[in-house]
């Protein structure tokens, strides 16, 4: 972004900076705030639908409004869907993917990007685009070609296809990321690392990585909740009931006829729980992230 | 800068800062940092490429069967293949909801929440709305596409239409995701703009901070209105952040998939395609592969063309401010 000049004085800062304080707040400043909260209950209408209605029984959502709170308390849904449906399974799974991804993924960035970044390498803008190209490539591209690869290696139906097929995409954007960040890394700390003998895999332990470990926190998040999300390969590759993830499992529900329209309410309300404890747990890293992705 | 900009023109320092001293060790030992990332995309994402555009010259039914080298005629096939065109078509659509209404609405939900509520009303509220806003975005697509199937089912079973049936006093029974293609693909715009409205929101934000906010102040002292300020001040401040939300959410569109397989399936009758749904489902139950190759394949190209045009106009309009 170019530079801007501030055309202000000292005096005019303080000027306005009094002000502000001050002046009472507008009608339409009320009315700003007003719209910014109905547009953000709009936003959450639908989880709040499904909260009010997850907890009826069959016979109770039949015939009540949606918009009416439940009478009593009916936990059937949530039951039938839990044991029913293998949840605790796809819970599982889910987090082992996901976690195996951001760990993985955050490394090869790391290993990538390191050599990008500090090696400096011949080629290095060319290396971060190839790279990247992991990322811009549409999923339906591999999908055919690697169901046959993991299907020859017996890969099918198990987490580390998905695994592997995901640590590559997202490690595309951590190289990129990282590589730009590691190109402006203060060179004085190398220098007195190799002053001190450290290798250069000694120095990116045991300097660049620590120094970096807010960033890679970030990463490992993003990686995580980007892989959590997704639905198009472990649809293609994970097809017994017992390597689903969440997202599969109540896709599955959802195409299944004879669900019950309540089991199938409670099922989104449990698929989106660990959804919302990982953003409050998160909140903040994920909106550092967002925007160190995004722009620097 | 955007770092978009930057690997596409890395910083530029003088040759003897990157040299760091190290005994005897040459450059080329970090190409050994490459090997496991080498391997892997190698595996992942090239030997796919090279298949799919391989298979694209090809009619292939798949299996054991014998593959009949048939040179470009899958290609032309797919002008002419009306399932293909409306999913192109729709795509224009999926911009509208993915790129144009988020991009729009997002900054001035931004600036409003920024400039008036964070302002004048402090920075918790806006922080709280801005993170209900952000919601969405990490939602699982398919929980979100299961959602709202549940809300817009057919009939009277569904939540929307019983809804309106109390507001309108009488009984609404629209077939929303199935009845017609203008309310399919209206629903699936509605859900597509729902997950993701709240990234421009967070970006342009986080943007809004690094704007001097002497700026503001000085043209508030001025008499400059908020929509002046607004088209003044912010938004050629912001304009990085806004090339970066239309990049990515043009490519995200572009590729949008789970939205149309939750809600539609491509519905009523092939007419709410999408390029990544017509392909996977050629993939799936298409009698050749070599035309699901294709439309994979003619996907990707225009995925890179985009990425291209955009760092190139981004390039070149950051070339003239300079």
């Amino acid at each position: 972004m170019s530079a801007i000049a501030t055309p202000t004085t000292p005096i005019t800062r303080r000027a306005a900076g009094t002000k502000h304080k001050k002046r009472p707040r507008t009608a339409s400043e009320w009315i700003v705030l007003t719209l910014s909260i109905v547009g953000a209950l709009l936003v959450i209408a639908p989880m709040l639908l499904l909260l009010i209605n997850a907890f009826k029984s069959p016979s109770e959502y039949a015939n009540s409004n949606p918009l009416e709170l439940p009478h009593a308390l009916s936990f059937d849904g949530i039951r039938a869907f839990w044991s029913g449906h293998n949840f605790p399974r796809a819970l599982w799974n889910s987090i082992f993917i996901s976690g195996m991804v951001a760990i993985l993924g955050v490394i090869l960035s790391v290993l990538n990007s390191f050599a990008i970044g500090i090696g400096r390498v011949k080629g290095r803008t060319w290396l971060v685009l190839v790279f990247l190209m992991a990322n811009l490539v549409p999923q339906e591209m591999l999908f055919d070609p690697l169901f046959k690869l993991y299907d020859k290696l017996g890969l099918l139906s198990n987490s580390w296809s998905v695994i592997i097929t995901f640590t590559v995409i997202q490690s595309a954007f951590g190289t990129y990321l990282l590589s730009s960040l590691l190109g402006t890394f203060p060179k004085e700390i190398l220098e007195a690392a190799a002053v001190d003998g450290a290798s250069r895999f000694r120095s990116l332990r045991s300097v660049i990585v620590p120094i970096l470990r807010p960033t890679l926190s970030v990463l490992m998040v993003f990686f995580f909740i980007w892989t959590w999300n997704e639905f198009l390969l472990p649809l293609a590759f994970l097809n017994t009931s017992d390597s689903l993830t969440v997202p599969l499992v109540l896709q599955q529900l959802n195409g299944e006829r004879q669900t019950d329209t309540t089991t199938l309410i409670a099922g989104t309300l449990i698929s989106i729980i660990p959804t919302i404890i990982f953003f409050l747990f998160f909140q903040r890293t994920l909106t550092r992230g967002i925007t160190a992705g995004a722009v620097k | 800068m955007s770092s978009l900009t930057r690997i596409v023109r890395p910083q530029k320092r003088p040759a003897e800062a990157a040299r760091i001293p190290e005994r005897g060790k040459s450059k080329l030992g970090y190409w050994l940092y490459f090997i496991p990332g080498a391997i892997l995309i190698s595996v992942v994402i090239f030997y796919p490429i090279v298949r799919n555009l391989r298979l694209s010259l090809y009619h292939w039914r798949g299996g054991r069967a014998a593959e009949h080298f048939t040179g470009f005629d899958n290609w032309f096939a797919l002008f002419h293949d009306s399932a293909f065109l409306q999913s192109f078509t729709n795509i224009a659509l999926v911009v509208v909801a993915m790129v144009i209404v988020p991009t729009l609405v997002g900054l001035v939900i931004a600036a409003a929440l920024f400039d008036v509520v964070g302002r004048r009303f402090g920075g918790k509220i806006s922080s709280l709305l801005r993170a209900t806003y952000y919601l969405p975005q990490i939602l699982p697509i398919a929980v979100a596409g299961v959602m709202f199937s549940w809300i817009l089912k057919p009939n009277g079973d569904g939540v929307l239409n019983q809804i309106l049936s109390g507001i309108a006093g009488h009984a609404v029974t629209v077939n929303w995701l199935g009845g017609q293609y203008s309310t399919a693909i209206a629903s699936a715009m509605v859900l597509m703009i729902w997950i993701q409205i709240g990234y421009p929101v967070v970006i342009f934000m986080a943007a809004l901070q690094r704007v001097e906010p002497e700026l503001y102040e000085a043209s508030e002292l001025d008499g400059a209105n908020w929509f002046q300020r607004f088209r003044a001040i912010t938004l050629p401040q912001i304009r990085p952040e806004v090339f970066v939300v239309s990049l990515t959410t043009t490519i995200a569109a572009l590729k949008v998939f789970a939205p149309i397989f939750i809600l539609t399936m491509g519905g009523p009758s092939k007419s709410t395609y999408v390029p990544s749904f017509y392909a996977y489902e050629e993939f799936i139950k298409g009698p050749d592969k070599g035309y699901a190759a294709t439309i994979a394949s003619a996907i990707t190209i225009v995925v890179f063309l985009v990425a291209v045009i955009f760092i190139k106009v981004q390039t070149r309009s950051e070339r003239k401010d300079a």
